[in-house]
């Protein structure tokens, strides 16, 4: 048993909500309790997605579970197959579904459905959201490319690759994909299938026509990988092209893997590199840099800091212990101790027994960092809604490398900034608690209790007659309005009470007031 | 097992003394996503559940636009040492209980919250808070209820928290004069409103549930009266009627209507003067009049469809028909009280179309069919259908944000007009 706050993975289920919503005629038939269908909302709400993903939940209830159960599951399974019409089903059950030991899989077998069912054996209480994301793409993958008997044939470099790995609320994953793609397309290389995101079944049977794989992100293609080499002979590139040195050794590894020869690999290059080297980047060198998230992007992250921003590393660790190894060996290459650890009270200690200056981190180091007033980017899933933004913003190839220098810079002071604060420490508006100048709009969070002041305080838009006043009651009443909205309570208000005449605020004044402007 | 699809038209009698039911995915939370608002309104309680990471993640998720930097709750996730008895789950719960107090000495009231995993499995959660009591009593109390999707659907958790809560309330003296308890969490400010309104009626004393400090408990007896702020209190409410509490009905406090009826039901339990009721109520009730104004020329004629969130429906429909002239199309709820809910529906015409519970699949094909003007619905619904060109607000906010009393009446009135007026303004198509 553990206690948990905050956690950075959901259970295996939702991984493989992620793969069903990332394919086009793929449903899911959850056998699971009323409550689990908050998982939508991951899709509908965070991603701003237009559909509902492609889930039916079986919902039983604590009255069922002395009775029929499994024929609630078959009961739904046939009505969402009727109603849905997909090209396959997958079915299995979430954390309390595995306790009362269904068999949606034997169920699903019993009804004799004239499309593909899938079983997924999601051990709740063992595996985590990545684990079941990268298990269900698995096995997606053996039932509709399965292996040809016999050992599989060695390939010689040919210029056709698959994409594995990118998915639904994937970090970036959906700019990631056009990045990449470009990427990978301007070397003459073609691309068979993307998969699992935008990929159909039929897609899925033809993954074996291609020469190579790219694996776009180990976490969850990284298994599926594995077995296509080993089942059907197809070599895979395991770079991830996060950072401007990352993308030429990609380039690299794509290129070898269709036999291009060095000389025709076309140019390509980020701003990266020379921002970094420009003067105005001096100010970066040596910032101490605490790093965690996934594997792929924590790793990434690394390298990046060290070799291409000049900062250093003071912290690295990851949630995925599945690639604990990865993380390790990057760890030991900067000399720091690794964090394998998905609680994250022990990152927010780790955190701040490192001091940063900066912290590379998931949503989760974001609030510690925003406690602690260290500045923070967020390079990693979990995802929020601001991981989705309108704008084009990849993590991946030559505009990812732009992406990141901006992104993982600008929360930080600007030189000349830092040098005045270090001059001036007790100028009252201009301190180490007043957030750097040029973010005061994109830090609302942080309000500060002064600012808080001034938009209480407001200013008059017309003449306030000296003579009025607050009465005590409704200047209390006044203080628990939000404070961003205070000051328009205070203008309305008084606007209100001297074109009535009124000498003293009441409380009746406030609500009057707030009657009379309600919209 | 399922009813036939109900089709517009063909299920008039689904009125709320028989309210359609059909069986099928529940488009709901449980009833732990309650303890987003007790672990706030509630300063020195701590809300444990005993669980699954899918009950840690569901917290998270259904928290996630409000992030608090150390919410008041958490979740022990069972693992499959727990499961597989390699554990002995008390010793690992003490254990889990023992750091929290640590990391939060600060916490007088902790409430360890059942979860459809502990339901299956039958972890003891009233042994283990007795044990906890044992152990760490009486500087910190121990309370247990459930809040799992097997058995309670959002609001039904504070139904639940409240009904173990007033288990342990002091029973009132044999002379004790009559009181008030008002249940249901309420925003703060709302329940100062009420406060004041009730000190000039010169009713009382009162007392709120859930009150903001753990330790702030009324006395419950024969002479304690009980008006419900909120319509999801089966449970509590027979709870304090067991222990002799007396229960006003009235309709719920949402608009001016259904806060002077509200007002008067106590009003009228406690003896006080008509006149005097008017004179209090008037300023409240022309004030509430004038803001719902307001709302009513985009408001009147609109077809209002409710998918099943809160419990909230009935009086929310109630509010829109009488007070801004909307029409209802379907009360979807997740669970209908007949009886505390009696008062809403004398106010709602009598055909007024009932579902409780949902088949939600079959709930959206009636819902496309009717094409209402609006849908009040969950998020897992809310962008889907507005991609499909249907307007819709989304339920939560009903939950959180202000709305009872004569001061929100009109704050209530504007979060329906919302979503007109910003398709008004907006000139973009997606």
């Amino acid at each position: 048993m553990q206690l948990t706050v905050w956690t950075y993975e959901g259970p295996p289920h939702v991984g493989a909500m992620r793969i069903a919503a990332s394919m086009r005629g793929v449903h899911f038939v959850l056998h699971a309790p009323q409550g689990d269908t908050y998982a939508d909302l991951l899709f509908t709400m965070i991603e701003r997605r237009s559909t509902r993903p492609p889930v039916t939940y079986t919902t039983f209830q604590a009255r069922d579970l002395g009775s029929d159960t499994a024929e609630i599951f078959k009961t739904a399974c046939r009505e969402a197959v009727e109603r849905f019409r997909p090209d396959a089903v997958l079915v299995g059950a979430s954390c309390t579904a595995e306790l009362i030991q269904d068999n949606p899989g034997g169920l699903a077998a019993a009804l004799n459905l004239d499309i593909p069912v899938v079983n997924l054996e999601l051990p709740s209480y063992q595996k985590k959201e990545n684990w079941g994301a990268a298990e269900t793409f698995y096995r997606l993958v053996r039932a509709f490319a399965p292996a040809p008997v016999g050992v599989a044939a060695a390939r010689t470099p040919g210029r056709v690759c698959n994409i594995l790995g990118p998915a639904s609320l994937g970090f970036r994953h959906r700019d990631d994909i056009v990045e990449v793609r470009k990427l990978v397309e301007s070397l003459g290389v073609t691309i068979n299938v993307v998969a699992p995101l935008g990929a159909s079944v039929a897609d899925l049977a033809r993954l074996p026509e291609a020469d190579f794989n790219i694996v776009l992100y180990p976490e969850i293609g990284g298994v599926t990988a594995d077995w296509l080499k080993r089942n059907h002979g197809q070599p895979f590139v395991a770079i991830q092209p996060i950072g401007a040195l990352a993308t030429e050794a990609f380039v690299e590894a794509v290129a070898k893997a269709a036999g291009i020869k060095a000389q025709d690999i076309p140019e390509t290059r980020s701003r990266l590199p020379w921002y970094s080297r420009s003067v105005d980047s001096t100010y970066l060198t040596g910032k101490r840099v605490f790093i965690f998230g996934d594997a792929t992007h924590a790793v990434a992250a690394a390298h990046i800091a060290a070799k291409e921003l000049g900062f250093t590393v003071c912290g690295l660790g990851t949630y995925s212990r599945e690639f604990a190894r990865e993380v390790r060996a990057a760890a030991a290459e900067y000399g720091v101790e690794p964090l394998i650890s998905d609680d994250h009270l022990a990152v927010e200690d780790a955190i701040i027994s490192a001091q940063p200056e900066l912290v590379l981190g998931t949503q989760m180091e974001r609030h510690v960092a925003k406690r602690l007033r260290i500045p923070c980017a967020v390079i990693s899933s979990p995802v929020h809604v601001q991981d989705f933004p309108a704008r084009y913003s990849p993590q991946m190839g030559v505009e990812g490398a732009n992406v990141i220098f901006d992104s993982w810079v600008h929360p930080l002071m600007m030189g000349l900034e830092e040098h005045l604060l270090h001059m001036f420490r007790d100028d009252f508006e201009f301190n180490d608690t007043a957030q750097p100048s040029h973010l005061s709009q994109g830090a609302p969070a942080a309000a500060s209790a002064q600012e808080e002041h001034a938009a209480a305080a407001g200013s008059p838009l017309i003449e306030v007659p000296a003579t009025l006043q607050w009465a005590d009651e409704a200047e209390r009443e006044l203080k628990k309005i939000p404070f961003f909205v205070r000051g328009k309570a205070r203008r309305n208000t008084e606007r209100f009470a001297s074109e009535n005449g009124l000498r003293t605020i009441t409380l009746e004044t406030l609500y009057d007031a707030k009657a009379h402007f309600s919209r | 097992m399922n009813a036939p699809a109900n089709l517009p038209g063909t299920a008039a009698d689904c009125g709320p003394a028989q309210p359609l039911r059909q069986r099928g995915q529940h488009e709901v939370f449980c009833g732990l996503t309650s303890i987003i608002w007790l672990h706030r309104k509630m300063q020195d309680a701590f809300f444990l559940v005993v669980g699954s990471r899918t009950c840690a993640h569901l917290m998270q998720s259904a928290a996630g636009v409000m992030i608090f930097a150390e919410p008041r709750f958490a979740t022990a996730v069972i693992d499959e040492r727990d499961l597989a008895g390699m554990a002995d789950v008390h010793e690992e719960l003490d254990k889990v209980v023992a750091k929290l107090l640590s990391r939060r000495p600060d916490i007088r009231l902790l409430v360890l919250v059942g979860s459809c995993p502990s339901e299956v499995i039958k972890l003891d959660l009233a042994k283990a808070a007795e044990r906890q009591g044992a152990l760490h009593g009486p500087a910190v109390r121990f309370l247990h209820y459930s809040g799992s999707g097997i058995e309670t659907t959002f609001t039904q958790g504070e139904d639940n928290f409240l009904a173990a809560l007033v288990e342990n309330l002091p029973a009132e003296p044999a002379d004790a004069k009559p009181s008030l308890i008002i249940a249901g969490a309420l925003a703060d400010v709302v329940e100062d409103q009420f406060r004041r309104i009730f000190e000039a009626l010169g009713l009382g004393p009162i007392s709120f549930l859930p009150p903001r400090s753990s330790t702030a408990l009324p006395h419950v007896g024969p002479n304690t009266r009980l008006l419900l702020a909120q319509p999801f209190l089966g449970e509590m409410a027979k709870t304090l009627e067991r222990r002799g509490a007396r229960h006003l009905m009235a309709p719920f406090p949402l608009g001016e209507e259904g806060t002077t009826a509200w007002l008067k039901a106590a009003a009228d339990a406690f003896g006080i003067e008509p006149g005097r009721f008017a004179a209090i109520t008037g300023p409240g009730r022309a004030r509430a009049k004038l803001a719902v104004e307001k709302s009513r020329p985009t408001l009147e004629g609109k077809r209002i469809f409710f998918f099943p969130d809160s419990q909230l429906e009935p009086a929310m429909a109630r509010f829109l028909h009488r007070e801004l002239g909307c029409d209802i199309v379907e009360i979807g709820t997740p669970f209908l009280h007949r009886h505390h809910l009696a008062g809403e529906f004398e106010l709602l015409p009598d055909n007024v179309f009932v579902s409780e519970g949902q088949d939600v699949d079959r709930q959206l094909d009636r819902c496309r069919a009717q094409k209402p003007d609006l849908v009040v619905c969950g998020m897992g619904l809310a962008n889907p259908l507005e991609a499909e060109g249907i307007a819709t607000k989304w339920s939560i906010e009903l939950v959180f944000t202000p709305v009872q009393g004569y001061e929100q009446a009109g704050d209530l009135a504007e979060l329906f007009v919302r979503p007109f007026a910003r398709r008004e303004r907006l000139k973009v198509s997606a």
